[in-house]
This record gives structure tokens, sequence and C-alpha cells, in this order.
């Protein structure tokens, strides 16, 4: 078998005669199928679009910010920007992006089966999502929205006469879609693993989508009950959050983090997954500690969902209240700790090859550690009271969701990419962008971290002109960042038409997914394989 | 617009790292916020420092040893040993910043409370002697000074960075925030919840004075009601004082000298009498009704502005029985207080 | 790979397998964990509330039971005993389906729809009640209640209103489906699969059971 060796891909040009891209052609043939790796594809096409939306409101924000002065846009649209940005960027981006994507088309694939357990479940989520997304597109077109993403009460129920009620509709229906693609995705899971695929065999990929799978399935009807109150509370003038009645505004927000905090897991754990994939494969070692990763991965997810005070040590919730959240927090910064270790850890004694998905996932260690450390410094109540709510929170889960997951995202595009179209990519490019996000991400959003610490608050459309110097870097880096963002759209939609064929595993990886053909064979495997080894059985001496 | 900008009391600074500190627990805080990104920078340098050193000396066609990798009972073992290290790391730093938040949130007794009320999008402020202004707070330096804030419409947030002290403003509840300030000095105070279209111009400053200037400042804002004079001309005239004073028709509690106490209630248990208890049984009369007594007493839920409420509360707190030192109402003609 | 068994005899666990699927056995216990855990994400829906009102409940006892009085008890109590009388129905659709019986459980579930028509017939004649009581503090109906708690009835009320129109919104899809699956076994087409389909909205049916008598309970009995 070839090798991936540091700087060609292997000459090897198999390019199968039947596979699922070859049986049909025609519109109704993508728009009804139920085929996991097209869906896979629809979900890919959409997310991709939003999250330029998104990207293009993020940009906005920069240019705005950098003079102390509102001269570019007006507070009242500076506001709809960057409500638009958090609300297009979280659900309609970050949530479904790998597990709707990636994991749509690799989950079967990587378990040895055909399919996934409901198909057509699975067309539906993602019409769902589509039609969350009208109603947020509408929700713009009628005048933007200017709540924040986070819809606090009695802001977005009594004062905002913004188009609050579509954008929140958006929202409760987007939620219904990662609901049906989590139930997938978990019975997939437990259900459907192929002969010899024991629990403990799972590709950590594999893992950290079942686990980001219960949070979508527990916490979003959450999310969904609380923007159900704020609709009517809206609508029908009942006013479960409405001081003047009684009612708590802060309940709001604890109904609202509850959902929302494990959230935030289901924007980094699936990126974790990716990443364990592609370490292991560019350094031809099997992971440290797999069931260390499994572990952490779950424990994450559970100690999620008892995190979520730490959104509120200012709103004024008792003193021992935010002494126990501060607790659980750092607690659950340890399984971190652990993968960050055992990741670095696998890169001793390996074979390291610096391909493209290897620089992200590389960057993504990098930047998660950041990410994750100042998490702890924020997680530490004496120093929130202070930089709650200021630009060294929005650096803080920048890193981890955009440093994190978007770089894991984008990663893992890179690796999967030849198995998904068949086709390979331009190297030297693919390099250059790599190298272009992690500088420009750093630029951006490193300055925030001192913006933040002096006290400047998030959501401010001007500011005191001492901060500009750090504003300026950061829109600086911003217009680097996009650029490492635009260069993957322009030569990964090259590569599709002008690519060489890529083989069925141009990296030499290992896991059922490199067994079938690129792109695989409409129903995945000629016939369902049968695991014998554990996952990432790679040998560091065959290159 | 440039109207609205002119108010902005802005401060100049040049380009720094670490805000001024001006308060007492500006220093405390700062030397633990060094501390953590000490730890975290060490511990960042060091992934990345291995990542580069392993990447350098594992790549793909180096000669470098690869024999005896550590078996899955060893890095076992050293996942483990990692593991306790970041738990004692992490404890330690947390309870480090406990400490330090318990005893800032716990706070020392303060020598004067100002009540402060944010709305839409400006913050309106009231001395204890009665003295107002709007986005700006004059105080002594080296006392405790308590806020009492709460908020007309929605959720705000009381930040001043070079006091490192934050606090939500909430509609409908008082919360308090206290900070002592060491420096005198002119200091940003900023909105930091998001509150709507001009949540970036709520920004005011506090100006702190050493006490002699302060009570010069004081001095030169002319003669001023008190809250408590103020509390007790509203005491009337919004007819309160035809039921809780004295010998009314209708029976009512007492008030001199409720605050402070805890009282029995018609549903049985007690209530401490608080701020917010006080504000309740004028919005909400029903909520808490006083053992003995009927619940006859009509809500003044819309009628009474926030800073109205603050000084019938005042005026309610200053209510001793049979003490001298206290003006009656009826007394007062025009409060003129020295 | 799983060899099918041919012990389970039911109607259900005939028929041919789906492709994505090795084996019937594996299909059917997909199709029941998948529809469990949707209904976990159903309760999880409700969940929010009924914390939520719990929370108020503790902080207005007083008020609160002085709103549950206002509530017809009655119209409660037959509303719980009609609904739990449809689940008995469902469970007689699933059991006669399964034995091949085509006709009695068409008739199980026209009976089961019927209970389940009644149920928001009474439940609509206590809301027009309530309205004309003026206990409706929704869409700026007057709310004319003037008891010693009027404002926190009022939150009751609010509680009341979200509770049951997102219960009788679930009894509405429910009743969908069983008007389709009605239809269905008129057709008779693909038995196996009408048994299956049977199977899970009876799982869906008896959740929705479940929640009202949760919201029967927290609304009209529990007094703090």
């Amino acid at each position: 078998m070839s090798v991936v060796s540091g700087n060609a891909w292997p000459a090897n040009d198999l390019w199968p005669r039947e596979h699922y891209l070859s049986s049909g052609f025609r519109l109704r043939d993508w728009l009804l199928t139920t085929d996991h790796k097209r869906i896979g594809w629809l979900y890919l096409a959409s997310i991709t679009a939003f999250f330029f939306l998104g990207g293009v409101a993020a940009l906005l924000i920069r240019l705005e910010l950098m003079t102390p002065r509102g001269d570019l846009v007006t507070a009242d649209t500076y506001n709809q920007l960057f409500s638009m940005h958090g609300i297009i960027m979280i659900w309609f981006f970050l949530i479904p992006s790998i597990p709707a994507t990636l994991g749509n088309f690799l989950l079967p694939l990587m378990v040895g089966a055909r399919d996934l357990a409901f198909p057509r479940i699975n067309l539906l989520s993602w019409y769902i999502y589509t039609i969350g997304g009208i109603f947020t597109l509408f929700a713009v077109i009628a005048g933007g929205v200017d709540t924040g993403w986070t819809f606090y009460t009695p802001y977005s129920t009594m004062f905002s006469n913004t188009a609050v009620l579509a954008a929140v509709t958006g929202v409760f229906v987007v939620g219904f879609s990662s609901i049906l693609t989590g139930i997938n995705f978990i019975v997939t899971t437990h259900k459907m693993r192929a002969p010899g695929l024991s629990w403990m065999r799972l590709p950590l990929f594999v893992w950290a989508n079942y686990a980001t799978s219960l949070i979508m399935v527990l916490a979003t009807p959450v999310l969904s009950c609380t923007l159900l109150l704020i609709a009517l509370e809206r609508v029908l003038g009942i006013g479960i959050f409405d001081p003047s009645l009684g009612g708590d505004p802060i309940l709001f927000q604890h109904l609202f983090w509850f959902y929302s905090h494990p959230a935030v897991y289901i924007m980094i754990l699936p990126g974790m997954g990716v990443v364990s994939e592609i370490i292991t494969c560019f350094s031809r070692n099997p992971i440290f500690g797999y069931k260390g990763m499994a572990i952490s991965i779950m424990s994450i997810a559970i100690f999620g969902f008892i995190v979520w005070g730490h959104h509120m040590f200012v709103a004024g919730q008792s003193l021992y209240a935010g002494v126990m959240f501060s607790f659980f927090t750092f607690l659950v910064a340890l399984p971190s700790a652990i993968k960050t270790f055992n990741w670095t850890a696998t890169l001793y004694k390996g074979r390291i090859h610096f391909t493209a998905p290897m620089l992200y996932g590389l960057s993504f260690i990098g930047l998660f550690t950041i990410g994750g450390l100042t998490g702890i410094i924020l997680a530490s109540l004496a120093i929130d009271i202070h930089v709650h709510d200021t630009y060294f929170v929005v650096a803080h889960f920048h890193y981890i969701m955009v440093g994190g997951m978007v770089t894991a995202y984008l990663g893992g595009l890179h690796f999967w990419w030849p198995k998904m179209t068949g086709k390979r990519y331009s190297e030297l490019w693919s390099k250059v962008a790599a190298l272009a996000l992690f500088i420009g991400f750093n630029l951006t959003f490193f300055p925030q971290f001192i913006l933040g610490y002096l006290g400047m608050p998030r959501r401010y459309h001007e500011y005191p002109a001492d901060f500009q110097i750090l504003n300026a870097m950061s829109s600086l880096g911003a217009g680097v960042l996009a650029i490492g963002y635009l260069l993957p759209l322009v030569y990964l939609t090259w590569s599709l038409f002008k690519g060489q064929p890529a083989g069925s595993n141009p990296w030499n990886a290992k896991g059922l997914e490199w067994l079938t053909t690129s792109p695989p064979l409409k129903h995945n495997f000629v016939q369902i394989p049968r695991v014998t080894e554990p996952a990432y059985a790679y040998d560091r001496d065959d290159g | 617009m440039s109207e609205q900008r002119a108010y902005l009391p802005d401060i100049e600074r040049g380009l720094r790292f670490l805000p001024e500190q001006a308060s007492r627990f500006a220093g405390d805080l700062d030397i633990f916020y060094l501390v953590m990104v000490v730890v975290c920078g060490l511990l960042t340098i060091l992934v990345f420092a291995l990542i580069c050193y392993f990447g350098y000396r594992y790549r793909a066609n180096s000669h470098a040893n690869r024999e005896h990798i550590p078996s899955p009972r060893t890095s076992q073992r050293i996942e483990l040993g990692v593991l306790t290290i970041m738990f004692v790391v992490f404890m330690g730093l947390f309870a480090w910043s406990s400490d330090l938040y318990l005893g800032q949130y716990r706070g020392p007794q303060s020598a004067m409370t100002i009540n402060v009320i944010g709305k839409q999008w400006m913050w309106k402020v009231q001395h204890p002697d009665g003295a107002r202004e709007i986005n700006t707070i004059h105080v002594p330096v080296g006392e405790t000074i308590a806020l009492r804030v709460t908020s007309e419409d929605v959720i705000h947030s009381f930040y001043i960075p070079d006091f490192r002290i934050k606090r939500d403003v909430l509609p409908g509840a008082y919360r308090e925030v206290w900070f002592e300030a060491t420096t005198p000095g002119e200091y940003r105070l900023f909105c930091a919840e998001y509150c709507g279209s001009y949540h970036s111009r709520m920004r005011g400053k506090i100006v702190a004075m050493e006490q002699a200037a302060y009570q010069r400042w004081l001095s030169r804002q002319g003669q001023h009601d008190t809250p408590e004079v103020q509390g007790a001309r509203l005491f009337s005239s919004y007819g309160c004082s035809g039921c809780h004073i004295g010998e009314s028709s209708v029976r009512a509690p007492e008030l001199a000298g409720v605050y402070g106490r805890p009282v029995p209630l018609s549903s049985g248990g007690t209530v401490m009498a608080d701020d917010a208890y006080l504000r309740d049984s004028i919005l909400q009369p029903q909520k808490h009704v006083v053992a003995g007594f009927n619940p006859i007493m009509p809500s003044f839920s819309g009628q009474i502005s926030e800073d109205e409420l603050l000084q019938i509360i005042a005026y309610i707190k200053s209510l001793q029985p049979e003490e001298s030192g206290t003006t009656p109402p009826d007394d007062t003609t025009d409060g003129e207080e020295p | 790979m799983l060899t099918t068994e041919t012990t389970d005899r039911r109607l259900s666990a005939q028929g041919p397998v789906a492709e994505q699927f090795e084996a019937m056995q594996q299909q059917q216990a997909s199709n029941q964990f998948g529809m469990w855990l949707f209904l976990a994400t159903e309760l999880l829906l409700f969940g929010g509330i009924f914390a939520s009102y719990v929370v108020y409940l503790f902080l207005y006892p007083q008020g609160f039971s002085e709103a549950s009085n206002l509530l017809s008890l009655p119209m409660g109590m037959s509303n719980t005993a009609v609904l739990l009388t449809s689940g008995l129905t469902m469970v007689l659709t699933e059991h006669t389906i399964n034995a091949g019986r085509r006709r009695s459980a068409l008739l199980f579930l026209l009976a089961t729809l019927a209970l389940g028509l009644s149920f928001l017939a009474i439940k609509a004649l206590e809301w027009h009640h309530e309205y004309q009581e003026g206990l409706m503090p929704v869409l700026g109906l007057a709310f004319e209640h003037s008891g010693e708690h009027a404002q926190q009835v009022r939150l009751f009320f609010h509680f009341y209103f979200s509770l049951t129109g997102l219960h009788v919104f679930h009894m509405l899809v429910g009743l969908g489906l069983l008007g389709t699956i009605a239809v269905f076994i008129l057709q008779w087409r693909d038995p196996p699969r009408i048994a299956r389909q049977v199977q899970i909205t009876a799982l869906y049916w008896a959740f929705v059971d479940v929640l009202w008598v949760v919201i029967f309970t927290l609304l009209y009995v529990l007094r703090l």
C-alpha cells in the first residue's frame, strides 16, 4: 500500500465507475435524496452560505470598530449586525457545522453501516434547518433584530421593536433539526455498528458526535421552551419573565444558559473528534490514552450540564451558588486539559507529516489551549466580576469556537475532502490558507484579551479613544483571517472540477471510511466490514 | 447626535495593558490575575514548545529513535499524574479566587449608600444628602461607599473597570455593590449589559476626591432635601400617612422601627424588613401581609417612580420609635438641613 | 450478520427490512429507541416550563393556590379519566393489530380518536368558561379577578394557558397521527408497516397521557 509522504499525493488514480455522486444528476435526486452522503452535501452548501453571511456581518463590525466613533453604521445597525452575526454563526453554522456535514457523511461509514438509522428523518432535518434559515433571513430583511443572540428579557420581550419574533421562530425551528440529527446519530451509534466494532473500538470522532448528540437531544428542547415563552410573551402578552407582574427576568437567563452552556460543548466536542483522527493519522501513532479520551469526551458532555451558572456571576445569584458553579467549571476544565495533553503526547515518537489537515489540527491544539486556559481565568469568580461582559469573554469564546471548532471543521474538510469528492486539492494553497488562518486568528483575537482586561465592554458601538490601537490590530487581523477562509472556498471548488483523482485511501489512514472507494459507493460498502482491531492501529514504521 | 455625545465624560488616556488600580480591591485582584496569566502562559508555552519539538524531532524523514513507546499502563499512569497535577493547580486557583470573591462581595460596613438608577441610556444618582447627579458620581476616597442599584427598564450592568467591580442592574430588584476608592481622580463608568440602541453611550465617570475636596464639592451643590425629607413629603402626598400614622381610622401596620426587624406574616412565618421587602410592600402589598392585618392596601405599582420609591424607603428607614433625632414628617417645613 | 429470528409472530415483525438495516429486530429496536429519545426531548421541552412553574409556586404559594381554586376540578378530573381511557384503547389497538385483527384494531383506534376529541371538547368548554369569567389574561383580554393576590393569579393563568395550550397542540398532532393510521388501516396496503406505525404512535400517545397527568397534578391539585 502506498504511503503518505511529506510533499506529494500518492500516485493512485483509482476512480470507481459507480458511486453515490454518479447516480442521479437531476435536482430532485438531490432535494429528495435520503442518502446520508448527499444530505451531508446539502448541509455543507447551506452552512457555507450562512458562514459567509455571518462573516460579512463580522467584517462590518470590525470595520466599524476601526475608529472609536460610530462613523460607519448607526448604533441600531451595529446592534443588528452583532445580533445577526451571533444568531447565524451559532445556530446556523457552528452547531450544525461538523455534526451535520462531516458527521452526516462519515458516521455511517465509520460504524460500517449503509446509512443512518432514519434516512428520511435525516432529510427532514435539513428541510427544517432550511425553514429556520428562511425565518432568520426574513428577520434580517424585515428590519433586523437587535437583542443580541442571547435574547435577554425584558429587553427582548418588552423593549425591542425589531423583528424579534421572526428571529426567535427561526432559532426555535432550527432547534428541531439538531434534535432530529442528534436522535439519528445516537440510534445509529447504538444499534448499527458493524460486527466486531465494540464501543471501545469506535473512532473518537464517533464518540465525539455521540456525546454531542446527547447534548443536542437533552439541551435543545429547553431552549425551544424558553424561546416559546418569549414568543408567547410578545404575541399573547403572557408575562412569565415580566418583572412588573412578579415574574423574574433572571429565570430566563437560567433557562437560556441551561441550554446555551451545553451548546458550547456542541460547538467544540465534534472538533475534538476530528482532531483526534487527524493527529493520529499524520503522526502514524495510535492515540495516546484512548480510554482517557473517550471518558473525557463523555465527562465534558455530562459536566457541561451543571456549569451554566458561570454565565451569571454578576447577575445576582447567591454567593454560594456562584462558588459552586465556579467549582464545577474548574472541574470541567480537567478533561479538556487531559485531551490537550494526550494529543500532544500522540506526537511523541510518531512519524509526523505536515499536510494541510495536520496544520489545521496542530493550530487547533494551540488555539484550543489558549481558549481553554482563558476559560479557567473566567471561571475564577473574582476575575469574572471584572471581565464579565467585556472583550475578554469575546476573545475567549472565539478562541474556542472559531480557533477551535472552525479550525477543526476546516481540518476535517481537508482531511476527508478526497473521500467525499474523490479529488485532490492544491497542497501549496491549502497550507497557505492554514497559515493565514492561524496568524489572522491570533492577530484578531489576542488583542481583545487585553482590551477586555482594560475594561472595554462587549457590544459597544463607540468606545473611548485609547482602546483604538488594540481595536485596529484586531480589525487588521480580521482581514487576514478572511483570506484564510476565502482561499479554501476557491481551491476546493476548483478541485471539484480540475482536481486529480485521490484514490480510496490517499492518507493511508485507518478507519472503516477508508475501506470503500472515493467517492464512496451508494450504499457505502460492497459488504459490511468486520472489525478486528482497535481504532488507530497505525504503524510508525510504514512511512 | 453630537448633543448626545457632548455629555459623555471621556477620560483621556494612553495605551496601557492594565487598567488603573483605583480601589482597594483592584490591587489584590491584579496580583491574582497576573499569577493566573503566568500559570496559563507557562502551560500554553509548554504545549506550543512540545508541539514544535516533537514536530521537528519526529518529522517524517528524521531518523529519530522511535522504539519503546509507553505501554498502555504507563500512559495511563502518566495521564493520571497529569490529571492530579492539574487538579491540584486548578483547585488552588479556585480557592484563591473564591476567597477574593467572597471577601469582595461580603464587604465591610459602608459609610454611606448612594442610590443609582439605570435607565435607557443614563445613570441617575442621588446622594444621601439629596444631591443629584447624572452620569457622574462624586465620592470621597478612603471610605467604603455602597451603591444601591436598580433599573427603570431593562437589565443594565454597573461597571467601573478601574475599581474592578461590576454588578447587574435589574428592574424590580435592588442590588448592592460597594468599593473603596484609594486614589483621587476620574474613572470610567460603563454599562456592561447590552441594553438597546445607545448601550455604548450609557457611560459616565466616578470622581474620587480627597475628603476635604469632597466636602467642598458637597457644599457647592447647594441645599437639597435629603431623601428622607423628600420621602416624608411623598409619604403624605401619596396618602400613605392616612393609614400608617398613629391614630388613623384604618388599621395599618406601624412603620416606626420596622426596618431591619423580622416581621410576622399572616401566612405564618416571618420576613426580614429590608429594602426589597419595603419595595414589595409598596408595589405588591398582597405579597407579604403582616399578621393581624387585612390585605386592604392598594398597589402603587406604576404610580411611583423608582427614585420616589427609594426616597420613601429612606424615610421609612429613618423612622425610629420614640427617638429624638428624627424629624417627624409634619414638622418639616422646607426640609432645610445643614 | 444477525440471523432474523422467526419466533416473533407479531404482525409488526413481518415484512421486508429497510435497506439500511440488517434485520427486522434491529430495525424495530432502532425505531423504538428513536421514539424514546424523542419523548425525552419532549419531556425536557415541558420540563423547562414545569421547572419555572415550581419556582413561582414556591415564591407565591398563596396566590397560586387561590388561582388553583378557580380552576374547575370536575372538568380536570373528567379530562384525566377520558385521556386515561383513551390510553387503554390505544394499547388495545396495538394488541389487536399485532394479532392481525384488522376490524377490531380499527374500532379501538376510532375509540381512541373519539376519546381524544372529547378531551379537546371538554378543554374548549373549560377555556370558554374561563374566558367568560375574565380569567384569560392573554392577547390583551381583560383580567377581571380581584382577589387578594390578583397579580399572582394572573401569573398562574399565564402558566395555565401556556401549559394547556402546548398540551392541546400535542393532542392535535397525536390525533392527526391517529387519523392518518385509521386511513392506512382502511386501505390495508402494507399491514406489517402499519403495525409498526401503531407501535410508535402508541408510545407517543401514552406520553401525551402522562404529560396531562403531570399538568393536572401541578395546576389543579398541588398546593403549598
